[in-house]
């Protein structure tokens, strides 16, 4: 290397421009108020539009993970359980829910989106406390996009006569559906929102680490006067979401979680004739180009993996960069991590909350164990993680290989994996180098690359020049083992209907 | 004056744009159901010649996916085109497979030739009608974009020689889709007619393959072949769906069922063709650009 391009390596030119505001910058302690909420010691199934005790017999803790605080405890649908609630949605598909107009469907819909609208914050602090994700996230994220889901799919219930050009759109019956963890209230809106505007009634199956805003969200259907049984809320492990998924009075199975679980969930429903749509796992590739807006591409990165704690499916957790800036991004991504908030989920300046589960936390651990192990570089944020709960600092890989596991595995955790590239055509291939597709991310400067890119990329949800932005009427979903089906918009209405001529 | 002794034709599998014998070697034999003499020799596909065809499929979906939809619709058309050129060699060809009628088999023919075109004008349009720009709450501009579902294997239908063919095929194929198909067991020469068809039709090489030969000998491989994105079913036995869902859930294939159409239905337009079948052979893409300065 000749002196004169020493002096104009990258590194050295960013080096002067570091943050470092020591304590200078610090804010004061600023927590969100919890006492207006209420969490009743016990929570029972919503079946039949009434709170009713488990057959089971049996109750789950729920914690808040970050203090390992009981919460509460929740009952535990078994098979007997979501039977009655399986009856209890179809009496209530049979007798009321597919003879009701349209026009009035619509009406019941308007009604929970506005009440969950009205109830917003309380369900922000409900949805924090359970999971652990930061106040902000759940304030101004989760909840306004619920009720907008909400808003969004009652005004379809009387146009989807409009929605498929020469066909009529009819109910398929009763769905089951089961939900995640990460973003538990927007699931069930996800989940929610088109099934009864199709007009099928539901049986949902909230995530054991985290039922509490789904059964806040069964008092606000009993309050919204929902014909009984049109939704019906079985809590429970696993093996209740088995149930649900077998009985052989549901005509459509809606589910969104890992890959692994999606897969089991086919072949267990194989030849039944039950529709299906699944939303699984996904491993994103954020692509930065040296001609993207550096800044902001930062923050999209930022964004697309440490937002929720990186408990997304569609997290930016592989970040592919152009190797004549590789020095500068991964120099400012260092010093972005360091300036992250983590800790106490309900400080309205936390950035990245608690991971959700000991369970969750262990997987974290062990596929990052397996990054040092295989020899890549590991770099974190140096901040102080609170002594109780579950945490993991905002983390990143360099040296990363396509074949590492942490370049293959969803981690769904705070934790990127940096790897370069050279041309456009080999971002594209090491990009779709994965048998997942649910998104990714471009960020370049130049508008006729992104079109150029995102098409030839296999993902079913394209950020360019931003990332993790979601809204009712944008469909999600995923190519290839990252599931099928659409949530979301006008292709949101599919999966819950029959067309007919 | 002697009879002249036919010439009896080895109909081959179609892989790569090629005609290949079967790897296994194996044939089977279709007999003339009036004379119950043999009419042709049949390739008996394998595990082998299925994971060829897969290979080839995948190697030509880059290229014709990218082609543009102005160039798959005239491709189609083209298809259509030759067909009604040759279509008194397929007729005569199915009468003698099946012993149907003359104005029989004209009908299932001239089905095809028009359904053909019915595709091809689809190719620049099921994207305006499945298509959505979409409102998102935020300055973006966001639009939703059906895409091809990748290499698409397809079990066509036994019912008729031809016409359960085209109506699959065409409709995968204007979507941008490679395919593996399967042909009908019990009427597999006008399958590989209508390949040589294909392979003088401007379809560049891989785009289809078809294969003969028993169909429980190949299903299984092509539900389980992990670089299949989707496999499409026309059929009401149970016991095959839930083979092809168990097994595609490997690599969560997309296993499109259909029950109908049935019997006289193939050959009823409202019946047996529709933009929702190219639906079915789509992916969805969103796609998100900010709208600022």
């Amino acid at each position: 290397m000749t002196t004169l391009e020493k002096k104009v390596t990258r590194l050295e030119v960013v080096e002067p421009k570091q943050l470092n505001f020591g304590k200078k910058w610090d804010y004061a302690p600023a927590p969100e108020a919890t006492d207006f909420v209420k969490i009743k010691p016990r929570y029972e199934l919503f079946i039949g539009g009434k709170f009713v005790k488990p057959k089971s017999g049996n109750y789950f803790k729920s914690i808040n993970p970050a203090t390992e605080e009981v919460l509460t405890e929740v009952a535990e649908a078994n098979e007997a359980d979501v039977d009655a609630a399986v009856r209890a949605a179809r009496n209530a598909y049979e007798k009321y829910w597919s003879k009701l107009a349209p026009a009035e469907r619509a009406k019941y819909i308007f009604r929970i989106a506005r009440q969950l609208q009205e109830k917003g914050r309380e369900f922000a602090i409900l949805e924090t406390m359970d999971g652990g994700k930061p106040i902000k996230e759940a304030r101004d994220g989760d909840i306004p996009l619920s009720v907008a889901h909400f808003f969004y799919y009652a005004g379809w219930a009387d146009k989807l006569e409009y929605a498929f050009p020469g066909r009529k759109c009819r109910p398929l019956g009763v769905a089951g559906q089961v939900i995640p963890w990460n973003f538990p209230l927007l699931m069930a809106a996800w989940k929610l929102a088109p099934a009864l505007a199709c007009g099928n009634t539901v049986v949902l199956k909230p995530a054991e680490t985290t039922p509490l805003t789904a059964l806040h969200l069964a008092q606000i259907i009993q309050e919204a006067d929902l014909p009984p049984g049109v939704v019906n809320i079985v809590t429970g492990f696993g093996k209740t979401g088995a149930a649900l998924v077998k009985h052989p009075d549901i005509n459509k199975i809606a589910f969104t979680g890992s890959t692994e679980v999606g897969k089991g969930i086919m072949k267990s429903i194989a030849g039944t004739g039950k529709k299906m749509t699944l939303e699984l796992g996904g491993k994103a590739a954020n692509i930065i180009f040296e001609d993207a807006p550096m800044d902001q591409a930062i923050e999209g990165i930022i964004n697309g993996i440490y937002f929720n704690q990186g408990h997304v499916c569609c997290a930016g957790s592989r970040l592919f960069v152009q190797e004549s800036v590789k020095d500068i991004v991964i120099r400012k991504l260092y010093d972005r991590i360091q300036t992250l908030r983590v800790g106490n989920p309900l400080d309205k300046n936390t950035d990245v909350g608690a991971i959700n589960s000991r369970e969750q936390l262990g997987k974290i651990k062990e596929l990052v164990e397996s990054g040092v192990q295989e020899g890549c570089k590991l770099h974190q944020s140096a901040c102080e993680l609170p002594k109780k709960g579950f945490w993991f600092p905002p983390t990143f890989f360099t040296g990363v290989a396509q074949s590492n596991r942490i370049a293959q595995e969803e981690i769904f955790g705070p934790v990127l994996s940096v790897l370069t590239f050279r041309t456009p055509e080999e971002a594209v291939e090491k990009a779709n180098n994965t048998a997942y597709g649910l998104s990714a991310g471009v960020w370049t400067d130049k508008g006729s690359k992104i079109f150029k890119i995102s098409s030839k990329l296999k993902a079913g949800v394209i950020w360019a020049n931003t990332y993790n932005k979601f809204d009712p009427t944008s469909p999600f979903g995923g190519y290839k083992e990252s599931g099928f089906g659409r949530e979301g918009g006008l292709h949101g209405l599919l999966p819950y209907v029959k067309l007919v001529r | 004056m002697q009879k002249r002794s036919e010439i009896l034709k080895t109909y081959k599998l179609f892989i790569g744009g090629q005609f290949p014998r079967s790897e296994s070697g194996h044939y089977f034999q279709v007999f003339s159901p009036k004379t119950k003499k043999p009419v042709a020799n049949v390739a008996r596909g394998s595990r082998k010649d299925l994971r060829d065809a897969v290979t080839a499929a995948r190697k030509a979906l880059p290229s014709w996916s990218a082609k543009t939809a102005y160039n798959r619709g005239q491709i189609l058309y083209r298809m259509a085109e030759v067909l009604e050129n040759r279509k008194e060699e397929l007729i005569v060809e199915m009468v003698k497979m099946t012993g149907c009628l003359h104005k029989k088999a004209e009908k299932e023919v001239t089905t095809c030739i028009d359904r053909l075109v019915w595709y091809a004008g689809w190719a620049d349009k099921y994207q305006q009608i499945f298509g959505t720009v979409n409102p998102v709450a935020a300055p973006y501009f966001n639009f939703t974009l059906p895409e091809p579902v990748g290499v698409v294997g397809i079990i066509v239908s036994d019912e008729w020689p031809l016409v359960p063919l085209v109506s699959k095929l065409a409709p995968a194929l204007v979507a941008g889709n490679t395919l593996v198909l399967i042909a009908s067991e019990k009427y597999p020469l006008s399958a590989i007619t209508f390949a040589e068809i294909i392979a003088t039709s401007d379809v560049p090489a891989g785009v289809v393959n078809i294969l003969t030969g028993i169909k429980k000998e190949m299903i299984g491989h092509l539900a389980k072949h992990m670089d299949v994105n989707s496999i499409n079913y026309t059929g009401s036995d149970v016991s095959v769906l839930k083979m092809l869902q168990e097994e595609g859930s490997a690599n969560v294939k997309r296993v499109i069922a259909h029950d109908y159409p049935k019997g006289e239905e193939w050959l009823n337009n409202a019946k047996a063709q529709s933009p929702y079948w190219i639906h079915s052979f789509v992916e969805m893409k969103t796609t998100w650009h900010p709208i600022g300065i």
